[in-house]
């Protein structure tokens, strides 16, 4: 079925809002892993308010869809989804961020906050903990996707390919892993310092199916990625699927770090900064859809 | 005097006579496979843990409830944390230098910080694997009670074993229950004693000298002071079979009430059971003679059977002997 325009329109809106959310808790809080947030807003902003069964007045609904966000330093992007769909406020964010007795740790925490499903932050954990969720969907008859997102670089650690082997084994037809790959972790390009690529090549190898979204910011591509999956079933036994995502480190950025490591840890130093990144962000927006 | 509940006379370690002394290693599957007819959320993970004997009966009993992620043992502990946050109750069997070490990591970020239900089923204590240094499980005490929210379990025998998996079904949070290799030595000639985890067993009365031991090192200990009863020396054992939740008061009293504590452990001297009670006599400024038994904490224990490194590094039954008479002595 055709993507309709307004779909599309209503999801970009959402995800200029949230970017600039970000900008505005980066200034708010002080630093953030801006760069990793800014790549993964569009997918995160799809999942939450298009694709996944995730009502935010009840986030603890038995049959909800369960998203683990395995690249934990990025969570400022959901929390500011969150506070948008009204499950928290911007002061609780701002004032309890990386506070002592605060909720909203700079890596989540599952018991802290309603809405997460798993504490991450180390890398290398999501994966296998979403494929711990899909065998007990299974066990429990349950049908809910379970859907993991990862950073490209987390993708070094031996963890992930370890479950990635057992998915396979299990054939987890309820599994999805969403790689946010945006070619750049701390240190440098993921190439630089240990390529993934061929990354659909290794994971099919490894008995998976891809999806390839050539452009991670084209909200039209994303849903025709997300609208291809078929319905979870935990009683099947089918090749779990993996979406890649090819996305831009700190996208929408200004000052020249788009698209590389040094948005990795970002700041909002001055208003006028916060000003401009926040006018060019729905600039780029704009200008695309013309 | 209190109703006598272990074993008599010395163990001869060379010819140990161990047909009768069942493996905690399979007890406590036989027993999960009780739990897991009427218990629902009973699951047992393995890495590559084998199919042979109650392993194969619980996968054949429960094929849905048992995930072997293969040699894996950092996405074991990953998965089973994924299960436990989604109500399920995992018994994570593993090798244990290579949950306390290699999967490390996972153990402390996806079991202990997320507080799950997490029976960690810590084998080979020890030396017991007899597999040298790079199977050695010598550190997974200081390690497993350094972590917030883990329960720290070591019974003294097979049948201790299972009180403790009865215990701690519904215990919140994670448990590690550290085992020996196999078949060990029978503390106790009844099963008619109370146990309560993070609350010791007076295995033994007595009034010179205390040890407290955990672990496999308890049967060790009985038969030491056993055999210095001939001796007119009168030990009280202590089998500290929680080494996290601590019975301080046990140790408070064998301080004021006894002339020494003496500690045993199948462990580096450091960190495990003889650190723990150390610090307790330290924080309650408890003026009592006190000696730590277990490996030195200088280099890698060398190859060998277990009951002959005991025997090599001090704490076979001769070595606690040993402790105890210089104890008295001082």
């Amino acid at each position: 079925m055709a993507i309709s325009a307004e779909r599309v329109k209503r999801l970009e809106d959402k995800v200029i809002q949230i970017q600039k959310d970000i900008c505005v808790t980066t200034s708010k809080i002080g630093y953030s892993h801006l760069g990793g947030g800014m790549s993964m807003t569009d997918m995160a902003v799809a999942l939450y308010y298009d694709f996944l069964n995730f009502d935010p007045t009840n986030p603890e609904k038995p049959d909800r869809d369960r998203f683990i966000l395995s690249k934990g330093h990025c969570s400022h992007c959901l929390y500011n989804i969150f506070v948008d769909l009204g499950m928290y406020t911007k002061e609780e964010l701002w004032n309890e961020y990386n506070q002592v007795g605060g909720r909203f740790g700079m890596h989540p925490n599952c018991h802290y906050l309603k809405g997460i499903e798993a504490s991450t932050g180390s890398l290398g954990h999501g994966l296998p903990l979403a494929v711990g969720f899909a065998l007990a969907a299974r066990m429990n008859h349950k049908n809910y996707r379970v859907i993991v997102m990862v950073g490209d670089g987390e993708l070094d650690e031996g963890s992930n390919w370890e479950a990635l082997m057992c998915a396979t084994q299990y054939q987890l037809g309820n599994l999805y892993l969403i790689v946010d790959k945006n070619n750049f972790q701390i240190g440098g390009s993921t190439d630089e310092i240990m390529t993934l690529n061929p990354l659909e090549k290794r994971l099919e190898t490894f008995g998976w199916d891809t999806i390839t979204i050539k452009d991670g910011h084209n909200m039209t591509e994303i849903l025709e990625a997300l609208d291809s999956l078929s319905k979870p079933d935990s009683q099947v036994s089918r090749r779990p699927v993996a979406i890649i995502s090819n996305t831009i480190k700190g996208k929408g950025l200004i000052g020249g770090l788009e698209n590389t490591a040094d948005s990795h840890i970002g700041m909002m130093p001055t208003e006028e900064y916060l000003k401009d990144t926040m006018s060019n962000i729905e600039q780029i927006r704009m200008e695309r859809r013309g | 005097m209190a109703k006598r509940i272990v074993f008599e006379g010395e163990l001869d370690l060379k010819h140990l006579n161990l047909v009768k002394a069942l493996a905690a290693r399979e007890l406590y599957v036989e027993e999960l496979g009780h739990l897991a007819e009427a218990d629902e959320r009973i699951v047992i993970t393995g890495a590559d843990v084998g199919a042979s004997g109650q392993i194969g009966v619980f996968k054949k009993n429960h094929p849905d409830r048992f995930i072997d992620t293969g040699i894996a043992e950092a996405d074991q502990v990953g998965i089973s944390a994924g299960l436990a946050l989604n109500g399920k109750i995992v018994y994570l069997q593993g090798f244990g230098p290579f949950l306390a070490l290699r999967a490390l990591d996972q153990v402390h970020t996806d079991i202990a910080y997320q507080n799950v239900p997490v029976r960690i089923i810590n084998t080979h204590a020890g030396l017991t694997s007899g597999g040298g240094p790079t199977h050695y499980n010598i550190m997974d005490l200081a390690i497993m009670r350094n972590l917030p929210n883990m329960t720290v379990i070591a019974p003294s025998d097979s049948a201790q074993c299972i009180k403790a998996i009865r215990a701690t079904l519904e215990y919140p949070g994670p448990v590690c229950i550290r085992i020996a290799r196999g078949a060990e030595p029978a503390v106790y000639t009844t099963e008619d004693y109370e146990y309560e985890v993070g609350k010791a067993v007076t295995a033994l009365e007595g009034t010179d000298i205390t040890v407290i031991a955990t672990g496999s090192l308890v049967a060790l200990a009985i038969s030491a002071a056993n055999g210095l009863m001939k001796e007119g020396i009168s030990v009280r054992v202590i089998d500290m079979h929680t080494i996290k939740p601590l019975d301080r008061e046990v140790i408070i009293k064998a301080a004021k009430e006894t002339r020494g504590i003496i500690t045993a452990e199948d462990h580096l001297v450091v960190g495990g059971l003889g650190s723990a009670v150390a610090e307790v006599i330290a924080d309650e400024n408890l003026n009592t003679k006190f000696k730590r038994l277990g490996i030195p904490d200088d280099d890698f224990p060398p190859l060998g059977d277990c009951y002959e490194l005991y025997a090599h590094l001090g704490y076979d039954p001769e070595g606690i002997k040993k402790a105890i008479r210089e104890m008295m002595d001082k």
